[in-house]
């Protein structure tokens, strides 16, 4: 019975997310929405990178920034996709009161509620590779990559992103006002310290542990080392520790933030009813 | 009588008095032009800055955004000069990111609550209350601005070398002119906007800093790219002030600054009289067609 009502939320959760990401206009301006942002984000990094290497675009630090950079798309839209769904159901439709006393379960609704963005974020990371291949000789051979590994690296982090995207989605309930923010500054910081631009070198070396104790970090490398493995391989960072044991890292830390997004959300959930706070509109 | 009922009339007819004696002078022309522009820029200018988790989160996220751009140039072993491009880009943003949610999308939002019927009805100038969004916005979003700066200047140890004052104040204000003026423009437009109009300001966002050269002199770009989009006002804006605040400037010009500062002085202008014909114009067809208290989530 669980098991149904599960999947009954997850599916109609799913649906009702791809519903209201794209049907507020027609499907030529939605494809072009879901493109043109990523894009022109992707663009900024090239542009930066080919004034300063004067065009030259075959050195290893040109698809370490382009590939994190498209890859780190899935981080903004699944987790702050999941996230999203509390502010969009309390504030904008206020439906969320409604959602409590359906017969659905809550957590499984929100993290369906992530698939719409999932889906879109795909579009928009395969389209920037593209890009980047075609145009940017980004060195990615399809006969050279690692499918097994990036296909376990990518299923693995996209449920991590989404269990962090409920962990977010717990804070947000029990909180007014800046909800809209937490999901962006916790993308802008891990933007930041799971290295997906620069090597983790580059930061000061204070600071550098933050960025090993963030699953992204594990996940960004990983899929870099399937996608262009002696490439990604050149940088310190990581280069003593295996693609296996990056894989363990990975999952050691994506169990970790797993069982504590639960809890968290279990926590606010709690905090939230009863601090009345599922149908609190702030208007803001 | 009983004395305590004679002090409380006697209370009440005062308040009555005061209450009729200051709202008894009706303000009309510009004196109420004015009002209207000072009571709409007060919950921009006051109301905003109660708010400090705000305040904190708008300078936090464009400088997650500083972090991460200035890390990249140094990755890259960019030259010293890029950092502090990348520093005044990031508080540049702060006013864009005002143009889009505060300025565009605002009588989208006051619509989504039912307060745009209210000032439609309230016999004030809705120019005058767009100019006071802006007012309240422009300097509300320099603070945020400016804390970027400081931040981000410290941070990087980012240092300025100013070539004339006198340019760089004109550059700014000119752009903010020209800039709020737009922003003006495109709150007729979002007017007429649904469920899109979210959307539509979300994707003004990555596109217009690659187009701007928010991170980077504009003059990399193509020179037609460029020059299509100077539309932008802080386009031109950060270009001249970046001619003008840093040693190595002028090499990465676009354009001289005086042909920058003459271009916006003209934008100025013409966005800002654009933006009171179209307002008309929209709220004409927005009243006609029922736009005005619909509410389509």
């Amino acid at each position: 019975m669980q098991t149904s009502t599960s999947w009954r939320s997850f599916r109609m959760a799913a649906w009702l997310g791809w519903l209201i990401e794209s049907n507020w206009t027609d499907p030529f301006l939605f494809a072009v929405y879901s493109i043109v942002k990523p894009l022109s984000g992707a663009a900024i990094l090239v542009i930066m990178y080919g004034i300063i290497s004067g065009g030259n675009f075959n050195t290893p630090l040109f698809p370490y920034i382009y590939l994190g950079n498209a890859f780190y798309i899935y981080v903004g839209a699944v987790m702050t996709g999941v996230s999203w769904a509390v502010v969009d159901d309390r504030e904008h439709y206020k439906t969320l009161k409604y959602m409590y006393i359906a017969p659905i379960y809550i957590p499984v609704y929100l993290l369906g509620r992530g698939v719409a963005r999932f889906i879109t974020g795909s579009i928009a990371v395969f389209i920037t590779i593209a890009a980047g291949v075609l145009f940017l000789k980004v060195p990615l051979h399809f006969a050279e990559i690692n499918w097994p590994l990036f296909l376990v690296t990518l299923i693995l982090g996209v449920v991590m992103l989404a269990l962090l995207g409920l962990l977010l989605a717990g804070i947000t309930l029990t909180v007014a006002r800046h909800e809209g923010f937490i999901g962006e500054a916790t993308a802008g910081a891990l933007y930041i310290f799971s290295g997906a631009v620069f090597p983790l070198d580059v930061l000061p070396a204070w600071i550098r542990p933050v960025g090993y104790f963030m699953p992204t970090t594990y996940w960004l490398e990983l899929l870099r080392r399937s996608l262009v493995g002696n490439v990604a391989q050149a940088f310190p960072t990581l280069a003593n520790f295996s693609n296996m044991e990056i894989l363990g890292i990975l999952l050691g830390l994506s169990i970790f933030f797993g069982l504590v997004s639960v809890w968290v959300f279990r926590y606010c959930d709690r905090l939230a009813r009863e601090r009345g706070l599922i149908d609190h509109t702030t208007n803001y | 009588m009983n004395p305590r009922n004679a002090k409380f009339i006697s209370q009440e007819n005062k308040m009555n008095f005061a209450v009729q004696s200051k709202y008894s002078r009706k303000d009309t022309g510009w004196r109420l032009f004015l009002k209207t522009i000072i009571a709409r820029a007060y919950p921009r200018l006051i109301g905003q800055q109660r708010e400090v988790s705000w305040l904190v989160f708008d300078v936090v996220m464009p400088m997650l955004a500083v972090i991460a751009y200035v890390l990249v140039y140094r990755a890259l072993k960019a030259p010293e000069e890029y950092i502090g491009f990348v520093v005044m880009g990031g508080a540049m943003t702060a006013f864009w990111m005002n143009i889009l949610w505060s300025m565009s999308s605002q009588l989208y939002w006051e619509k989504e609550q039912g307060n745009l019927a209210l000032y439609i009805m309230a016999p004030n100038s809705m120019m005058a209350i767009l100019l006071g969004m802006a007012l309240g916005g422009m300097l509300a979003t320099a603070m945020r601005a400016v804390a970027v700066t400081l931040l981000g200047s410290l941070m990087f140890g980012v240092t300025y070398e100013v070539i004339s004052y006198f340019q760089l104040f004109s550059v700014f204000m000119l752009a903010m002119v020209a800039l709020y003026g737009m922003g003006m423009m495109m709150a007729s437009a979002f007017l007429l906007f649904g469920r899109e109009a979210w959307h539509m300001a979300n994707l003004a966002q990555e596109p217009i800093f690659l187009a701007s050269g928010f991170y980077f002199p504009i003059k990399s770009l193509p020179f037609w790219v460029a020059a299509g989009a100077s539309i932008i006002p802080l386009t031109l804006g950060m270009d001249a002030m970046r001619q003008l605040i840093f040693s190595s400037g002028i090499q990465f010009g676009f354009m001289t600054v005086r042909t920058e500062i003459l271009i916006l002085a003209v934008m100025s202008v013409v966005f800002v009289v654009t933006a009171k014909i179209l307002l008309a114009y929209v709220e004409k067809i927005a009243v006609r067609e029922g736009r005005i208290t619909e509410s389509r989530r």
